[in-house]
């Protein structure tokens, strides 16, 4: 094995970074082997098995049966420990950035983070709040890599087939020292953000909460689902489980129709791999026009009503 | 109980930040610092910690050149008890690693209960020392921290996940937790703060940065942006039809 993917649970299917990280693994080239831990990993892996890969290793233990960071650190090492690959790969994912580290400290392999893109052993990251990129690179035998959302897009992993094989570990329970409870949601909302076609999303540039329903009748018109960014959250205007950005969702619809988001880079990484983004700011210099394919200079509140009006006529 | 908060001084975001000659980093000497601001956060949990027990420490522990204290003495203002600065000069080192070692030494001498650091820095971003530290130090660790609840010899934690989840996590004492920006709301420091800062002791320790660099910055440079962008500044009317003609012909929204 040269590449060892490290896959993440999202509810019990393959979480699209890990689909992206793979895209990544393949261009990095040589063997290439997936790893699915938890009480899904079966499924998890039969989503890979028409993927080009060496094989996907299954591993399920009473003790990480759902996510807990010492028992996936240790399975993690163990399976590092016995193949010996000389990339560990993963998607740059809150999951990631919990227990990766301590894969890192205990067997004493780098660990390049939020990686953007690479070339011949050169790796680019985004630094200074992003306003500057650095290419980053390792002088040990092994390293470990974790690739930012859309780095790579999942529409791009080479097609094959590869089988499962479990691998059973020896797991003491004194490893497992946090107890974990089950995750929850606050305000539980029906709405899949990841998985919409079309957003409408909504920034401070509504201005106030009045006028959030203009938000929803454009969405409407459209057959877009609505979401919006983390200010507009904390104003308490619209429900937590609409937020893109790094502590929402991450999305890739085929539209993003920013409205009003001035497009900070937490924001931004939550939801640069739309295919298409359309953005409407009065300011003609907000960061959101730099990633936009569709930068119109105006004012929210008086473009979209008439053009929901104008909409509803086609 | 005894609390660490790993606090690092960064490039404030309005600073300029111009290449250095070597092109592998910033030129400092016109950069304005900062304290990191989700070191911030985790320095007021901290804080607030101790006020509810109503006994502990609270130590301020900053790697970097003489700059570093500071945001150390900024730290002290606002309430911390003591500091320690982990001197290292003139190269900045960036490897997340030799970071977490150095860090490591000086911690374990200290014994502390718990290790409080942001989730991530606004210069390099590698978001991992906290968690590096937790491991070589064997205690427990959580990251993106959005509610600590101490109860006796465990610290239980409410964890962001993603997509609008969130999960309580119990670990047992000591542990390394690095705290998410927007949990608490920062203190300013008082003028008797400020005062009292100035009695208060930063010990000066050398880094321990005898091994290689297992990882470098090699270069820095401004992104370019690949994508071809229509801009439409136009009357209202204008810009709707041609919105309407974009999701029609060209998005194919419908």
């Amino acid at each position: 094995m040269d590449i060892l993917v490290v896959l993440e649970d999202s509810q019990g299917s393959l979480h699209r970074l890990s689909k992206e990280a793979i895209v990544g693994a393949q261009e990095l080239g040589g063997k290439v082997v997936a790893l699915a831990i938890g009480k899904h990993c079966e499924q998890i892996a039969s989503e890979c098995l028409s993927f080009d890969l060496e094989n996907v290793i299954t591993v399920n233990h009473e003790l990480v049966s759902t996510y807990n960071a010492d028992g996936y650190s240790n399975i993690v090492k163990t399976i590092i420990e016995a193949n010996s690959p000389k990339i560990i790969v993963t998607g740059h994912t809150y999951q990631t950035r919990d227990f990766m580290p301590r894969v890192s400290a205990a067997l004493d392999i780098p660990f390049i983070p939020d990686i953007i893109s690479f070339s011949e052993g050169s790796f680019v990251k985004q630094v200074l709040n992003a306003k500057l990129n650095a290419t980053a690179s390792f002088s040990t035998d092994q390293v470990i890599l974790s690739f930012q959302s859309a780095a790579f897009t999942e529409e791009n992993i080479t097609p094959g087939s590869c089988s499962a094989k479990a691998f059973d570990v020896n797991l003491d329970s004194s490893i497992v020292r946090s107890k974990t409870e089950d995750p929850f949601q606050e305000d539980a909302g029906d709405v899949d953000l990841e998985s919409a076609e079309l957003l409408v999303s909504v920034g401070r540039g509504i201005e106030k909460e009045e006028n959030i329903p203009m938000a929803f009748e454009l969405a409407k018109v459209l057959g877009a689902e609505v979401s919006a960014s983390r200010p507009v959250v904390d104003s308490g205007w619209i429900d937590s489980f609409r937020q893109v950005g790094s502590s929402g969702s991450n999305v890739a619809p085929k539209l993003y129709f920013s409205l009003g988001i001035s497009g900070a880079i937490q924001h931004v990484v939550g939801m640069k791999g739309a295919k298409a983004i359309l953005a409407i700011n009065k300011d003609k210099d907000a960061p959101i026009f730099e990633i936009a394919d569709y930068a119109v200079v105006g004012n929210v509140l008086e473009i979209v009503p008439k053009l929901t009006e104008a909409l509803k006529n086609q | 109980m005894k609390i660490a908060v790993l606090v690092k001084q960064v490039p404030g975001s309005e600073s300029a930040l111009p290449l250095n000659n070597y092109q592998n980093w910033i030129e400092e000497s016109s950069v304005t610092f900062v304290m990191n601001p989700p070191d911030n956060y985790a320095l007021e949990e901290a804080l607030l910690i101790k006020e509810r027990l109503d006994e502990g420490e609270v130590v301020i522990v900053s790697m970097g050149p003489d700059r570093v204290q500071k945001v150390i003495r900024e730290g002290l203002a606002k309430g911390a008890d003591r500091g320690i600065h982990i001197k290292e000069s003139p190269e900045i080192v960036k490897d997340p690693l030799l970071i977490a070692k150095s860090f490591t030494t000086v911690l374990k001498e200290e014994n502390f209960d718990l290790v409080l650091s942001g989730l991530q820095s606004d210069d390099t971003g590698m978001g991992q020392t906290g968690v590096l530290i937790g491991e070589m130090l064997g205690a427990s660790t959580a990251t993106l921290a959005i509610e600590t609840r101490l109860e006796g010899d465990h610290i239980k934690v409410k964890r962001e996940l993603e997509a609008g989840w969130f999960q309580w996590v119990q670990l047992p004492l000591p542990a390394s937790i690095s705290i998410q920006s927007g949990l608490n709301t920062p203190r300013y420091p008082s003028l008797k703060g400020i005062m009292g800062a100035k009695k208060k002791v930063i010990k000066c320790i050398s880094s321990d940065l005898a091994s290689k660099q297992a990882q470098t910055i090699d270069k820095i440079f401004i992104p370019q942006t690949s994508k071809q962008t229509e801009v439409i500044e136009a009357d209202v009317d204008v810009a709707v039809s041609r919105i309407v003609e974009i999701l029609k012909s060209e998005i194919k929204v419908f």
